[in-house]
């Protein structure tokens, strides 16, 4: 069954902010689950061919996700998140950074605040990302990134393809 | 140097110039008198956005006309839709994860 769920994606410049809202077909004890344990989320994080692959995580408030995108070539992008605020099953916020194997901030990238809101209607489970940058030009440095990576992303689709 | 369309967009003045321009072609002076600042204030950044080819500009008789540049504002729609698709893939995954969950358990 193929299900086709609203996203909604925007960008408020005014506000230096990404909003991200999208349905998924599950309760919302199982979409928390996907978001903040793990084994769960290196097994989506990441956009194929990339695969998250978690080094540590300490999911309470205080805490801190050590996680690395792992490349078709093995290269590694080292990412953190420290855990602000934690309302079980219905938000939580952190402080996202690019960071090197041992959790050490790089200095040429902004950090940006995320707050993830869970709501369960019907079986359905609606998950809001806002994505709180301190000014515009920090989006669009994210953007560019978001760029490479989407690039890398459709050739290593190409070479499974080929490999067919 | 080619500017760095995302520093030249960076800047509220400079976005501002840019949807004044997007409406209407102007010379400096007459763009220079919907800001507070100086005019060479503003000349600054017209040369920042005509360096990045948002603006382009043309002479007519001794004036200079400024001129929105849309194919350059493509390039930034192009970074957001890459943008926008990172974040779909990524939930597309989710989606077969949930799926699998779902089959391997009841609900938790």
């Amino acid at each position: 069954m193929k299900t086709s769920l609203a996203m909604n994606f925007s960008v408020d410049k005014e506000n230096n902010r990404v909003n991200v809202e999208r349905e998924f077909a599950a309760p919302v004890g199982k979409v928390w689950a996907a978001w903040t344990q793990q084994e769960l989320l290196d097994q989506w994080w990441a956009p194929r061919p990339w695969k998250a692959r978690t080094k540590s995580m300490d999911f309470r408030e205080g805490g801190t996700w050590l996680y690395a995108m792992v490349g078709p070539e093995g290269e590694e992008h080292w990412s953190k998140a420290d855990y602000l605020k934690i309302d079980a099953k219905k938000s939580f916020s952190a402080i996202d950074a690019f960071c090197d194997a041992e959790g050490n901030l790089s200095p040429d990238f902004a950090r940006s605040t995320w707050t993830n809101t869970f709501t369960e209607a019907n079986g359905t489970t609606t998950v809001s990302v806002v994505i709180q940058y301190d000014k515009y030009e920090d989006i669009e440095q994210i953007m560019q990134m978001g760029f490479k990576e989407g690039f890398t992303m459709a050739l290593g689709n190409l070479d499974e393809l080929l490999e067919k | 140097m080619k500017g760095d369309i995302f520093q030249a967009i960076a800047d509220p003045t400079r976005r501002a110039i840019l949807v004044l321009i997007a409406a209407q072609s102007m010379t400096p002076n007459a763009l220079a008198e919907h800001f507070d600042t100086s005019r060479q204030a503003v000349s600054k950044h017209i040369q920042v956005l005509v360096d990045c080819e948002l603006l382009t500009q043309n002479k007519v008789g001794r004036e200079i006309h400024y001129y929105f540049n849309p194919v350059k504002m493509k390039e930034l729609d192009h970074w957001l839709t890459q943008f926008k698709k990172h974040w779909e893939d990524r939930f597309n995954q989710l989606d077969q994860l949930l799926i699998n969950l779902n089959s391997n358990s009841d609900e938790n």
